[in-house]
């Protein structure tokens, strides 16, 4: 297989050392077949054992490997050496504090996560012995969302997350909706509760940067869109005379 | 070890500069400037309509016939039709997924769902109004 050179930019931050992040540059010879997670192992293992960041699988499922590569926000164990320009410049997940060089503080995040209820939640109980069973149409209306790997390129993407980290964020939003259309839970009403509110969906203004750059397809903005929706239904549903409050 | 995370600054004036894609989404928002204008701009023109004068009808439709008005009505009409409706259009699959039984209703029909629609409403706007 033949080789490639890249010229690598990789932005780096030590906690301990450094008041502001700065770029080193690396030359990394890439084989024809490589992610630019590869690239970046390379560089551990060959120039700069000093170099932090975060992956796991190397196969876009444990979504750990979320970075910027040219500005974009990607998993980059799905980012190929051959798509890219010789010059590549490597960041950290924009919109998130910088723990050291690509390394992110994801807390904010998993604070929020708690928020979305992220689990069945039933008013009845249900069915006993005998299995819960789900028509596979009822699958298909969320399973889409079931897709995410909690990356938060979203996050990353979403300008309005940029500029008021109160918002509850796309990745979230969307997973809340997931269990809100299951059509085994009951909880809709508790979640929008919190959800459709300033910080949650109406904080979106439909910029649509996080589909566009989901590596899994998840499509977020559709689902705040949604939920949005629900949220204006459910708040005229309760003005109506017997609605409940 | 101790942490000392590092938070990018983001500007709160120039963060739109940062993308095609963020730049695509203000000019679609600042058309708002616009569609308020041009709302502002057609009430007042029910006020003169409302208030009975012919000769001030005549004499505002006549203020109209210049360049500067023309090219102004062209705008509008093109930021309407081509910028805000396609692109809502074009998001409504979206906000409005359709599935029947274990299909999705292509998002395409969706969308051409809503041009017909468009176009039946705005045929009876013009029969009510008389044009046919
Ligand atoms: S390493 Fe697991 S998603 Fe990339």
């Amino acid at each position: 297989m033949s080789k490639r050179t890249l010229d690598i930019e990789v932005l780096r931050y030590d906690p301990e050392q450094d008041t502001e992040p700065h770029f080193m540059s690396y030359q990394v010879p890439c084989e024809e077949d490589w992610a630019i997670l590869d690239a970046l192992n390379y560089i551990k293992e060959e120039l700069d054992t000093t170099l932090a960041f975060r992956w796991s699988c190397h196969m876009m499922v444990c979504g750990s490997c979320g970075m910027m590569v040219n500005g974009e926000p990607v998993l980059t164990c799905k980012t190929f050496v051959r798509d890219l320009p010789k010059d590549v410049r490597i960041e950290p997940l924009e919109n998130f504090p910088i723990e050291r060089d690509l390394v992110v503080v994801l807390d904010d995040v998993m604070e929020k996560l708690q928020m979305a209820k992220p689990y069945i939640i039933r008013k009845d109980p249900p069915p006993e012995n005998e299995e819960f069973n789900q028509p596979r149409s009822a699958l298909y209306k969320f399973k889409q969302y079931t897709m995410c790997v909690n990356c938060m390129c979203c996050y990353s993407a979403c300008p309005q997350y940029a500029l008021d980290s109160s918002f509850i964020g796309p990745a979230v939003l969307a997973l809340a909706h997931r269990y809100n259309i299951d059509s085994r839970d009951q909880g809709k009403s508790e979640r929008l509760d919190i959800l459709a509110d300033h910080d949650g969906v109406w904080n979106c203004s439909f910029v649509g940067a996080c589909s566009e750059v989901c590596p899994k397809n998840v499509d977020p903005a559709a689902a705040l869109q949604q939920m949005k929706i629900d949220g204006a239904k459910a708040y005229w549903l309760q003005k109506l005379p017997g609605g409940k409050s | 070890m101790s942490r000392n995370p590092y938070v990018r600054p983001v500007s709160p004036t120039t963060w739109y500069m940062r993308n095609g894609r963020y730049i695509k989404y203000m000019l679609r928002e600042v058309t708002c400037l616009l569609v308020g204008f041009y709302s502002f701009f057609l009430i007042c023109v029910l006020a003169i309509l409302a208030g009975g004068s012919e000769e001030r009808w005549l004499a505002f439709l006549a203020s109209q016939q210049n360049a500067f008005w023309l090219a102004f009505h062209v705008i509008a009409l093109l930021f309407y039709l081509v910028y805000m409706t396609f692109d809502w259009f074009q998001l409504a699959p979206k906000a409005m997924p359709l599935q029947v039984g274990e299909q999705k209703v292509p998002p395409a029909f969706i969308v051409a769902a809503h041009y017909v629609a468009w176009a039946v409403v705005t045929a009876l706007v013009f029969l009510l109004a008389g044009v046919f």
